[in-house]
């Protein structure tokens, strides 16, 4: 069966809905993880079938940090780190859109991992999509906190040697409510997840493990980002619910992936309209986010 | 519009500076409140936890001073008026996204009661040696309003007077009170809801797809666009032209912070708010803000009495500087002088705006009281001979 070339030829960008496409081509290297992990929100945004005059996404600082000026939501670029708290704001003053963090390892992690901590303590209903390339990109392939163990970078060039953050254990012990794992290349479970997450009440954390193929894999001589990105997909061993305190990331070593938190706890809110009430009592108006009513 | 009654607590009232600033913050409809306790300042946070649960208003302890900052500008693009306070080093915390609220042109309020510095300094005595922070704490070039109430009634006020003021120019706004004025309980009088009136937001009028989030505008102010309706709009940071998106070279550069100057430059002569007595008259002009301008008065009184010809100018708002106001009057005076709580920050500005057209003085120290009464009398009877 022969397909004539205009057939294939598309008119529109499949993502065109979400992206903006007159901010395409977007900056990312050639075969960075990042793509398909846009590519996961997209399509989990599409499927969820949301409003997304109601959606709004808030990014930090880096390759990942750029990712809120391609989709086409209300979109926030901030400060190195302090997405969290932005969005917090942008979420209690307005519940009833749904608020998606998108940032990266260093960002999230090291300078904004205050917040990030207490953020999930307080289980604000955020969903954070934090994407893992160990190392931070965009100033030059520098050693990050979740840098494995022997593995260089621009700022630990005879391989690293401090103890990285085993992050889902991080997130889940400071309270997220759920908490998963996949690969770039986990696209349909990764959709699966973030679609889960943003359903979710209360603090979600989505980590996705993705290649940097200019500065993590070149530094360490672990081929092209393509496949470096297969190499994490096929050395990934799915646990769903496992034991955090064993899902740390070893130096090129197996991958642990799946759902490991899923559970029922009071939101931010609920906890504050709970605490209006205790004193209250019938005085206490449940908030509805807002001026109040002003 | 006027104040939601709600909101007000009209009456007379014996309160403290900072229990003030939460009142005038609560009756201007704040309704978002994130916060870092630090002394001496946490009085605003406590009364605002106090107050909020029963107006509908979210009061939250943030983790910190970086992250209470960064979610005010969040609550504020959520169409919620917000506020904070800090001091000392919560101050430098806070520069950094107090520089994105400037960037983003964004409404909201940041109280700082100042103490001494550098550092941890003096947590519970007064300063007023963060003037020039407040004017270029956070990298990069832009403009800035900053008031200085002297009192807690005024403190009451002038809380009221930048929010509305953040809402008319879409940006952040300084209120720069001081340990004394913090601390320091008298009457204040809360007028009717009817009688305070308050600025709202100007939000865009065009469709969604037309709209531009800093969209020139003849009195250079952009109209906000509002989350949640479909504009799809996105902020940044970054050097941005009129869309929001970043486009990093010079000449966007050079838009963006022309814009951040020449909309507080232009309102300039509307903004700068000052109180002058005796002045046409004066062969001596002294200036003061915040606590200072009170603390001045028994020596200024003496000087009169004596026969001295001085004038007096209160500045309740500090930033954006009178300039034009100075240079009128050194071209008058004999001497100027400024009496704050620091070794020469306003000063410097009051001495560049006199250009050697008459003498400069400077009343000041290091901070942890007020000023000697003689001092100031002693500087006079110099400045006048
Ligand atoms: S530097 Fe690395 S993380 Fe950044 S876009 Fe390139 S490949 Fe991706």
């Amino acid at each position: 069966m022969s397909v004539k070339v205009e057939e294939l030829v598309r008119e529109e960008h499949p993502m065109e809905k979400l992206l903006r496409m007159d901010r395409i081509p977007h900056i990312w290297c050639p075969t960075c993880g990042l793509g398909t992990t846009v590519t996961a929100l997209a399509a989990a945004l599409e499927q969820l079938e949301l409003d997304l005059d109601n959606v709004a996404v808030v990014s930090g600082i880096g390759c990942t940090g750029r990712v809120a000026g391609y989709m086409k939501l209300d979109s926030f670029h901030t400060t190195h780190g302090r997405a969290i708290p932005f969005a917090l704001g942008l979420h209690i003053a307005r519940p009833d859109l749904k608020v998606i963090v998108f940032s990266g390892d260093g960002d999230l992690i090291s300078i904004g991992g205050n917040h990030l901590i207490h953020t999930a303590r307080r289980n604000v209903d955020l969903t954070v999509i934090c994407v893992n390339n160990f190392i931070y990109a965009m100033t030059g392939g520098q050693v990050a906190p979740t840098t494995p163990i022997t593995a260089r970078s621009a700022t630990s060039p005879y391989g690293n040697y401090e103890h990285p953050f085993n992050l889902p254990l991080l997130a889940a012990s400071s309270g997220a409510v759920y908490v998963a794992r996949w690969t770039a290349l986990h696209v349909r479970r990764l959709t699966t997840a973030i679609k889960e997450a943003i359903t979710k009440p209360g603090f979600s954390f989505v980590e996705v493990i993705a290649p940097c193929s200019t500065l993590y894999a070149r530094l360490n001589k672990l081929g092209s980002g393509l496949d470096l990105m297969k190499f994490y997909h096929d050395n990934s061993v799915i646990r769903h619910g496992a034991d955090l305190k064993e899902v740390d990331i070893d130096y090129q070593s197996k991958i642990a992936v799946g759902k490991f938190i899923d559970i029922e706890k009071p939101t931010y809110i609920d906890c504050m309209n709970e605490g209006g009430k205790r004193a209250f009592g019938d005085k206490y108006k449940p908030y509805g986010g807002g001026n109040g009513g002003n | 519009m006027k104040a939601d009654p709600k909101n007000v607590l009209t009456g007379s009232h014996y309160l403290d500076g900072n229990y003030a600033c939460a009142e005038g913050a609560i009756a201007a409809g704040c309704k978002f409140f994130g916060g870092y306790p630090i002394t001496p300042s946490t009085e605003i946070a406590e009364r605002v936890s106090q107050r909020f649960p029963l107006l509908g208003g979210v009061f939250i302890q943030m983790e910190d001073e970086l992250a209470s900052m960064a979610s005010i500008l969040g609550s504020s693009w959520g169409g919620v008026k917000s506020m904070s306070c800090t001091s000392g080093p919560g101050f430098s915390l806070m520069m950094e996204n107090f520089g994105l609220g400037i960037m983003l042109e964004t409404p909201c309020v940041l109280v700082n009661v100042q103490r001494g510095g550098p550092s941890t300094g003096l947590p519970t005595l007064p300063g007023q040696a963060d003037m020039m922070q407040a004017r270029w704490g956070s990298h990069g070039d832009y403009e800035v309003i900053a008031l200085a109430p002297d009192s807690p009634q005024e403190s009451f006020e002038l809380v009221i007077h930048a929010f509305n003021l953040s809402e008319k120019y879409r940006m952040p706004v300084l209120v720069m009170t001081d340990e004394c004025v913090g601390h320091m309980t008298e009457k204040v009088v809360i007028p009717p809801a009817e009688e305070i009136e308050l600025l709202e937001r100007k939000y865009t009028d065009k469709k969604p797809g037309e709209a531009l989030p800093f969209e020139p505008t003849s009195d250079g102010v952009s109209p906000m666009i509002p989350i949640g309706k479909g504009h799809k709009f996105h902020i940044t940071g970054l050097t941005h032209d009129y869309r929001g998106y970043p486009v990093i070279n010079a000449e966007t550069q050079e838009k963006n912070v022309r814009r951040l100057i020449d909309k507080v430059n232009m309102h300039a002569d509307e903004i700068i708010w000052l109180e002058e007595k005796d002045v046409e008259d004066a062969e001596v002009v002294i200036m003061a803000y915040g606590i200072s301008s009170r603390v001045i008065q028994p020596a200024v009184a003496k000087a009169r009495k004596e026969g001295i010809k001085i004038g007096q100018i209160k500045m309740v708002t500090v930033w954006p500087f009178p300039e034009k106001r100075v240079r009128e009057l050194a071209g008058k005076v004999k001497s100027l002088i400024m009496v704050e709580m620091n070794y020469g920050q306003v000063f410097l500005e009051m001495d560049r705006c006199a250009a050697g057209k008459c003498r400069t003085y400077l009343v000041g120290h290091a901070g942890g009281t007020v000023h000697n009464a003689v001092d100031v009398y002693n500087t006079i009877k110099e400045a006048v001979k």
